[in-house]
């Protein structure tokens, strides 16, 4: 991005300070608006409809499929309805804190966006604190739900907004704790960094590269999960308990900005752990210059979607939780073992060196339990199919 | 201690059997009937025997018993009808009954009828009966309104109606000749009687 601004400047013989602070802040800006704007927006949209979709044959239904083919612009027909709502404010809510809260959730979750990469060279901003970043901007969104929570005037979203602030403050703890000890074993705190210093086989992720990671990539998602208010821990939205939570007085426009925000945390929670874990858009050495970038879209891509993929499959498998339960998994369970994770991935890494035979035998080691896993998995999903005596499986994916 | 590692395995263990259930779903069928429109069959055909959708009545064998208006609690049904020359009928059970009179207004009020099918139950011949025709939305409430007999069967009935009258009338007069005879004169008022009675019933 730099050096492309660089080479406009020149062309364009402009010298001065001034003109050139003005394109790289008008490059930067149009980058990221178009960003937001093109590839982002319509992939929470789709998003929403894939959710849809899965979510209904899990539940043996077949979900939005009439807008567009197979209902792939489900998304847009619900935002136009959304935008040709009435715009309700209550009378007695905070109107200034209340129109602004939507926009500060939304901000704080697009603002995550800056530092995700796309694939080595695609990236807004490669910071330094990369990591630290996402863990601080996307604390904007709590503030935002507490104050739409506070400013409707509305029990239900007070308590809303409470449980939401508690449950963020709790898990931001394990959180950045797992990703303190990726964090240790990268050597840097840039999302760039962490991707670099893992490689393109399996073995070569964090996740596999020692047993205290493999744990801790686990401890990561769930507490990722409540960070972002995904079932089992939507405490905040739960609708049979609070309506809707902190945006039960929201309509309109304003209420698709909560949407939104929603789906695109989605996206967010899982490139974050594909950068911390999964090996963002490492490929095998095959090919370069365009062809190399397109790849390590793909592949990153492709990652982050299957997190996607797991992330919303978590949601239509578990309960959500009880807030007594969601207090005791952080507090008893997560922090204490991701300390725990951080002192030994810091043992591991004295005792065995990056790159020694011992520490390539653990990640292959790690690999085939991976592996294991999957196997048992398949084979239970097997006998689940074989005793609802299924016969045929159905293996179209729409309709 | 021992306790909390047990947690921790019981809280995988379960989360692993769930995915797994949920998994297996997307291999199977959805068992959505999208109706109205992607379906192989009307859906009408595939609705079970005892389906109550909209009432229906077969004129040829109704014989206006108004055992169904008796029974509609919330009288939507309306009756009117004539005598006619007796003849009989086969319900749909194949039993012959007697008809002495034909309806000349058979209305069925749908919008108002609850579907309880109480006037299905006594009818003798099984003239009136639950279709599976189910689809009422109508922006004209007198769609529902359902009137059975045409006009022109209206006709047709009001026509057998005064056969009847005729046939009648022939009897009395036959029977007052015949009383006339031996006794001369005594009674004339019956047929007059009977001509009131029949056109009470016409209207």
């Amino acid at each position: 991005m730099q050096q492309l601004l660089d080479r406009f400047i020149e062309s364009r013989g402009w010298t001065g300070d001034w003109a050139i602070e003005l394109v790289y802040f008008l490059g930067m800006l149009f980058f990221a608006v178009a960003l937001l704007l093109v590839v982002v927006t319509p992939f929470t949209g789709i998003v929403s409809w894939a959710e849809r979709r899965i979510a209904a044959r899990m539940q043996s239904r077949v979900g939005p499929n009439r807008v567009g083919p197979q209902g792939i612009l489900q998304w847009a027909a619900d935002g136009l309805k959304c935008i040709l709502k009435e715009d309700l404010i209550p009378e007695d809510a905070d109107r200034i804190l209340f129109t602004a809260a939507p926009y500060l959730v939304f901000c704080g979750l697009f603002g995550a966006f800056a530092v995700l990469p796309f694939s080595e060279h695609l990236v807004i901003a490669d910071l330094d604190a990369g990591a630290f970043y996402v863990m601080a901007i996307t604390s904007l969104v709590p503030l935002g739900i507490i104050m739409s929570g506070w400013a409707s005037n509305n029990k239900w979203s007070l308590l809303g907004g409470m449980r939401s602030a508690a449950q963020i403050i709790s898990y931001e703890i394990p959180a950045a704790l797992s990703l303190l000890a990726v964090v240790l074993a990268a050597g840097t705190l840039s999302l760039q960094g962490i991707i670099r210093a893992q490689g393109w086989s399996p073995a070569d992720w964090f996740l596999f590269r020692n047993p205290f990671l493999f744990t801790g990539f686990f401890y990561f998602f769930v507490a990722n999960l409540a960070e972002g208010n995904r079932t089992p821990f939507d405490l905040p939205e739960a609708e049979s308990e609070l309506v809707a939570g902190y945006s039960t007085e929201y309509s309109g426009m304003r209420f698709a900005f909560f949407m939104l925000a929603e789906w695109a945390n989605l996206y967010v929670v899982a490139s974050v752990v594909n950068v911390a874990f999964l090996g963002g858009w490492n490929v095998p050495p095959i090919a370069e210059g365009v062809v190399l970038t397109i790849l390590q879209m793909v592949v990153f891509a492709a990652k982050s979607l299957v997190l996607v993929f797991v992330i919303i499959w978590v949601r239509w498998t578990l309960p959500r939780l009880r807030v007594d339960q969601m207090m005791l998994l952080c507090w008893k369970y997560l922090v204490p073992l991701s300390f725990l994770n951080v002192l030994g991935t810091a043992v591991w890494m004295m005792i065995v060196p990056e790159g020694s035979a011992a520490g390539r035998v653990a990640s292959w080691l790690l690999v085939l339990v991976g592996l294991s896993l999957s196997g048992l998995f398949g084979l239970r999903v097997r006998k689940n199919l074989k005793d609802a005596d299924v016969g045929r499986l159905y293996l179209n994916p729409f309709s | 201690m021992i306790a909390y590692v047990r947690n921790i395995q019981d809280a995988c263990a379960s989360i692993f059997d769930g995915m797994a259930v949920t998994f297996s779903h997307l291999f199977r069928r959805p068992i959505t009937v999208q109706y109205p429109d992607r379906i192989p069959r009307r859906i009408q055909e595939t609705l079970p025997d005892r389906t109550r959708g909209h009432l229906e009545v077969d004129l040829d064998i109704c014989i206006s018993c108004r055992a169904c208006e008796k029974a509609c609690p919330i009288e939507c049904i309306v009756i009117e009808d004539v005598r006619i020359p007796k003849d009989s009928v086969a319900g749909v059970d194949g039993k012959e009954t007697a008809r002495v009179k034909e309806p000349t207004r058979f209305d069925i009020n749908l919008y108002k009828c609850m579907y309880c099918g109480l006037c299905v139950e006594p009818c003798p011949t099984g003239a009136i009966r639950f279709t599976k025709e189910f689809e009422g939305a109508t922006d004209d409430l007198s769609r529902l309104h359902l009137r059975f007999v045409t006009p022109e069967r209206r006709e047709v009935v009001l026509r057998k109606g005064e056969g009847y009258e005729r046939e009648q009338a022939e009897k009395a007069r036959k029977k007052a000749e015949a009383a006339a005879k031996p006794e001369g004169g005594k009674q004339v008022d019956p047929p007059a009687a009977g001509e009131e009675s029949k056109e009470g019933d016409k209207e």
